[in-house]
């Protein structure tokens, strides 16, 4: 980890950017992240929507393997990452058409990968430190190349999943009927993993296997409690996830702890602060502090009846008789 | 001259090598209201897979719009029967349809004019299923029956000229199930589209219906609903005795025919 606490942080928070970015690291930290958080916010939508958050945690961890059987043989990890996240990736579409009912064999496989990662590790001596940053990950470590291959990757994958979003949304949110349309959902969900595995690829270097879900699912878990419009949570995941990067980012320059436990816990207020939001509005209403909405009054029958139900008029409604047909 | 829809000649399906059942005879006409009808796992599903093109048959011939049938075809709405939307799932009810209307496209909307005519099919679409007001309701937050409509205003959002909605009352009470079938009757005779709904209990039907294809025991009876639902169509039908009982209400009871089937689930 880079230790920065000889720099001095001041209020007037343009200047202390301008300070920041006379650094090289700095630069390249804010580029790279810019690229990742945006991919990662987008990536996160689907991934809640597909309820794939176990594939992406799996991915994260299949990808440190990677990493240290790349720093083992002499490789860039980044290399190793996208190799083994891609591969499995691929893996997990062709294990179903969503990944959310595969928990038992990503885990199973996930548990072979990283002991994989281990026995790399144990072959490689003086490898703490990467170990560590692929990890926990190193925003201030990456360097020109990486920022390079950032956005070698992230590009294709965004111009990919502008194309294919609304058929992915179709197919995530009504799979059945988007098959019956013809729509290709086994490559949509290809599509979909390939694109995950990228961008757990990148982020891993901002923020670390093991803290992945920060930026692959946090982000679009805040966002669609948020948000009923996919458009609109995707702008609030990307804006998440770029803020908490940046924030952290800029708070790491100042500060001895590392970037990524800044960032984690960002989104992590960020979350606990949006999942409270309903419990704070009832709260602020009981207390009298919010407008009062006027009160509905309860049907007899107890439960609340939605003035939506009831299509059709006239339809007669005692029909308690009718029997069964087998 | 009624408009034929769809045909079926000697028509024989199979499931994983076992012949699910045979020798169907049929013809759905423009603006039909048609129930298939048969016990649980009698093959009704493999019907609208059939007309899907996601099946082929094993024998005969099924001709749709005059044609084979092929995947992807846009003349047809499906509702299937298993619909996965669980309370996480926050995500307004509108933009289900609009999928519905063009989601099979490539490319997002770019011209204004192709924006507005998907705001204008999804909104008819909702306000003929009567869930106008449900646009901005959250997928997650609905019941059983506002859920039904918003897949039914998926169907027609591309204005099909076949239906296909699979056990679309099989989660609803009774009063429910009647308004969905309500609805449904408007939309065959509004928009002349000819509907088959799969359903076990025909007793809510009975009085919108045109048709009826009633599959059992490997074997297909279609017809008028008074031809099909006789005591003796249903005996031939079943092969074993079965009654078809009448109430005062006009309501049947089938007496018999339950143990009869004989495939698991297709």
């Amino acid at each position: 980890m880079t230790n920065l606490s000889w720099v001095w942080w001041n209020w007037n928070l343009v200047y202390d950017l301008r300070v920041m970015l006379q650094y090289e690291f700095v630069r390249n930290a804010f580029e790279a992240g810019t690229m990742i958080a945006i991919v990662a916010g987008v990536v996160s939508y689907l991934v809640v929507l597909r309820r794939s958050s176990f594939a992406s945690h799996a991915l994260g961890h299949v990808g440190f393997s990677g990493a240290a059987g790349a720093v083992l043989f002499g490789v860039n990890p980044f290399y190793g990452l996208l190799l083994f996240t891609t591969v499995s990736g691929g893996g997990i579409a062709a294990l179903g058409q969503k990944a959310s009912h595969r928990d038992v064999e990503i885990g199973t496989v996930l548990a072979f990968m990283l002991g994989l990662g281990l026995l790399f590790l144990a072959a490689y001596n003086g490898f703490a430190t990467e170990a560590y940053s692929i990890l926990f990950g190193d925003v201030v470590g990456i360097d020109n190349t990486q920022v390079l291959f950032t956005f070698e990757t992230s590009i294709p994958v965004l111009i990919v999943l502008a194309l294919v979003y609304r058929q992915l949304l179709f197919a995530s949110l009504d799979e059945e009927v988007a098959e019956a349309k013809g729509m290709h959902t086994f490559l949509l969900g290809l599509i979909f993993m390939l694109a995950l595995a990228v961008a757990i690829s990148i982020a891993v270097t901002v923020i670390g296997v093991l803290l992945i879900f920060a930026l692959t699912v946090t982000p679009a878990a805040i966002a669609v409690r948020l948000a009923k419009r996919p458009a609109y949570a995707i702008a609030i995941s990307v804006a998440v996830a770029l803020f908490a990067t940046w924030a952290g980012t800029f708070i790491a320059f100042f500060e001895v702890e590392p970037t990524s436990f800044f960032i984690v816990t960002i989104v992590f207020v960020i979350y606990v602060i949006v999942r409270a939001l309903p419990w704070i509005s009832s709260g602020l209403r009981s207390l009298g502090l919010a407008s009062r909405r006027p009160a509905t009054a309860p049907f007899p029958g107890g439960r609340e009846r939605s003035s939506s139900e009831g299509v059709a008029d006239g339809v007669p409604r005692s029909h308690a008789t009718d029997a069964e047909l087998t | 001259m009624p408009v034929e829809i769809a045909r079926a000649d000697h028509l024989e399906v199979a499931y994983r090598g076992h012949p699910v059942w045979s020798d169907a005879n049929f013809r759905v006409n423009r603006g039909e209201f048609v129930a298939v009808i048969g016990p649980n796992g009698a093959g009704k599903t493999s019907l609208f897979r059939l007309l899907l093109g996601l099946i082929r048959p094993v024998q005969g011939e099924l001709r749709v719009f005059g044609q084979a049938p092929h995947r992807g075809n846009s003349k047809i709405g499906y509702v299937p029967q298993t619909h996965v939307v669980d309370r996480d799932t926050n995500v307004e009810a509108v933009q289900l349809v609009r999928l519905g209307f063009s989601g099979n496209r490539w490319i997002p909307n770019l011209t204004p004019a192709r924006v507005r005519a998907e705001r204008e099919a999804t909104e008819e679409a909702l306000r003929s299923v009567g869930a106008a007001e449900l646009a901005k309701k959250s997928l997650g937050a609905m019941s059983g029956g506002e859920l039904q409509r918003i897949f039914l205003a998926e169907a027609i959002a591309a204005r099909p000229e076949l239906l296909l909605l699979d056990e679309p009352l099989a989660s609803l009470d009774l009063r429910r199930a009647r308004e969905l079938v309500e609805l449904v009757h408007t939309l065959v005779r509004t928009r002349e589209v000819a509907t088959l709904l799969v359903a076990h209990d025909i007793n809510p039907l009975i009085r919108c219906l045109d048709k009826v294809i009633y599959i059992a025991n490997g074997r297909v009876a279609t017809g008028l609903p008074s031809e099909v639902l006789t005591t003796e169509s249903l005996t031939a039908l079943y092969g074993v005795p079965v009654e078809v009982l009448h109430d005062s209400r006009g309501n049947l009871v089938i007496v018999g025919g339950e143990d009869s089937h004989k495939d698991p689930d297709a």
